[in-house]
């Protein structure tokens, strides 16, 4: 088991995350923050409290979607579902996705399949905090990344989140 | 997370969490139908096949509709019109038209306990949509999930099911749904109507509608069933609805509100009078809503089940 990221580094790299996102999106004025059900939401809540703060803005739009009903691999096992809750119109938004851990490409498939059910967005754009480069099974790379590492399919990244596990830290697991 | 059962022939085989798994699921198709795109492409790869050996209006469009906002292929087959009435039997019936690719079978049939037979002679899930007088085990879901909606975690929560208990599969369903879920339950109605073993079920048996009334939270009213009546159980029905039916003035009579529920079809007039079945204390259209999302949820839950044969 290796360290990819402990707390410090954990906040330094949402910072970081946040300020990339406002350097494209100024004010957030068209702009929604979608994070993915189950554990992107750790993530997208962070983020969304950050550029909250850091743009002094009383209000951005951010929403939550679960992508269950949209998987490929329902043979391979059931997943019961989250809420999704996106209280507000996605036609004609730039949409910033929201997951922890990018990996095969078949999650965010699934929630662009997801998210296209709720209306047409202008733009979507994809944040993840990890991105496991070279094990992509789709043509999905993300715009926004906070940390890149380099595996083999038998190993395993797992966030944690003190909202939920009681530590911020991030770990590579063979 | 999916259930312990393969097929969902009656409630009685069900674990108390797979029915919370079944109504936690529910929950998001039920937001899922409140969305403009009212469809999810989750089982685009599954045909369904409802075989219906019984009239039904609200299962069979519920089912179908179910499975339609699910992505699946349909294909409806009802006994009337079809080859049963040049004496196919029932194996030979499904297994053609599982023959022609079917992955999951809906099915009402007249003889109770049909859906067990197929069962253990076919590989598809088989889903009862209810079986002669035994079990109707999605209806007993969707009025639990129902009921659930208005009063929170059943345990505790007294529930009265009034009428012909006899003849109702919806009863038994409905009784060992709720009984899993903690309620308390008590049948009501004309003694030729309530079957005696229904005591060691663990209800309570009442034969006085208004002491049912004042006892409950909700009255589950069923249907008088008389096709399945083969020897008069009472004398009229103008007499059952004078001594059993239930009306305005006995529900404002009661000092409290209760939720009034009805499988549908409704006999008005008889079991249930229409200022009662059209009030707002009826829940009996929130019923068929209901309905779809259950039926959603237990068809894909059992989805993961198929076995794809590679």
């Amino acid at each position: 088991m290796k360290t990819l990221l402990d707390h410090n580094q954990l906040n330094i790299t949402l910072q970081r995350l946040a300020h990339q996102l406002i350097e494209n999106h100024l004010n957030f004025s068209n702009t929604a923050i979608i994070g993915i059900q189950p554990r992107g939401v750790f993530l997208s809540d962070r983020i969304a409290a950050l550029v909250q703060k850091i743009t002094q803005k009383k209000q951005i739009e951010y929403g939550k979607l679960d992508i269950t009903f949209y998987r490929d691999d329902i043979h391979q096992g059931i997943h019961v579902p989250r809420n999704t809750d996106i209280e507000f119109s996605i036609e004609g938004r730039d949409v910033v996705l929201i997951d922890d851990v990018l990996h095969t490409g078949r999650t965010i498939r699934s929630a662009m399949d997801a998210l296209i059910d709720f209306g047409r967005p202008r733009s979507v754009e994809l944040l993840v905090l990890i991105d496991r480069r070279f094990s992509r099974e789709l043509p999905i790379q993300p715009d926004y990344i906070g940390h890149s590492v380099d595996t083999i399919i038998t190993q395993k990244v797992k966030v944690y989140w003190a909202e939920q596990d009681k530590k911020d830290e991030v770990v590579l697991i063979d | 997370m999916s259930l312990s059962v393969k097929h969902l022939l009656g409630i009685k085989e069900l674990q108390r969490e797979d029915i919370q798994t079944i109504f936690r699921t529910a929950d998001n198709f039920k937001q899922v139908l409140q969305r403009p795109i009212k469809r999810v492409p989750t089982l685009r790869d599954t045909t369904v096949a409802n075989v219906f050996f019984e009239n039904s209006t609200r299962t069979r469009i519920s089912f179908e509709l179910a499975e339609k906002r699910l992505s699946a292929d349909v294909v409806n087959f009802s006994a009337s019109g079809s080859s049963v009435s040049k004496g196919e039997t029932l194996i030979d019936t499904v297994n053609n038209i599982l023959a022609m690719k079917v992955d999951m079978v809906v099915m009402r049939h007249s003889a109770s306990g049909a859906p067990w037979f197929l069962a253990e002679h076919i590989d598809a899930s088989i889903i009862n949509a209810g079986d002669g007088i035994n079990e109707h085990p999605t209806q007993a879901l969707l009025d639990a999930f129902s009921m659930r909606e208005k009063l929170g975690d059943l345990k505790g929560k007294r529930i009265a099911i009034i009428g012909d208990i006899m003849h109702s599969r919806v009863a038994l369903s409905n009784i060992f749904c709720l009984q899993k879920l903690g309620a308390e339950v008590m049948v009501a109605g004309p003694p030729t109507l309530i079957p005696k073993y229904i005591r060691d079920l663990g209800v309570k048996v009442e034969y006085d509608v208004k002491k049912a009334l004042q006892w409950c939270q909700v009255a589950n009213v069923l249907r008088i069933q008389l096709e399945r009546q083969n020897k008069p159980l009472f004398s009229t029905l103008r007499e059952y609805a004078l001594f059993y039916g239930i009306n305005k003035q006995m529900l404002d009579s009661l000092k409290k509100e209760i939720i009034i529920m009805h499988p549908g079809p409704i006999n008005r007039g008889v079991e249930i009078n229409s200022d009662v079945a059209d009030s707002e204390q009826s829940i009996i259209l929130d019923q068929v809503e209901n309905g779809v999302a259950i039926r959603m949820a237990v068809i894909y839950l059992l989805s993961g089940k198929r076995d794809l044969g590679e």
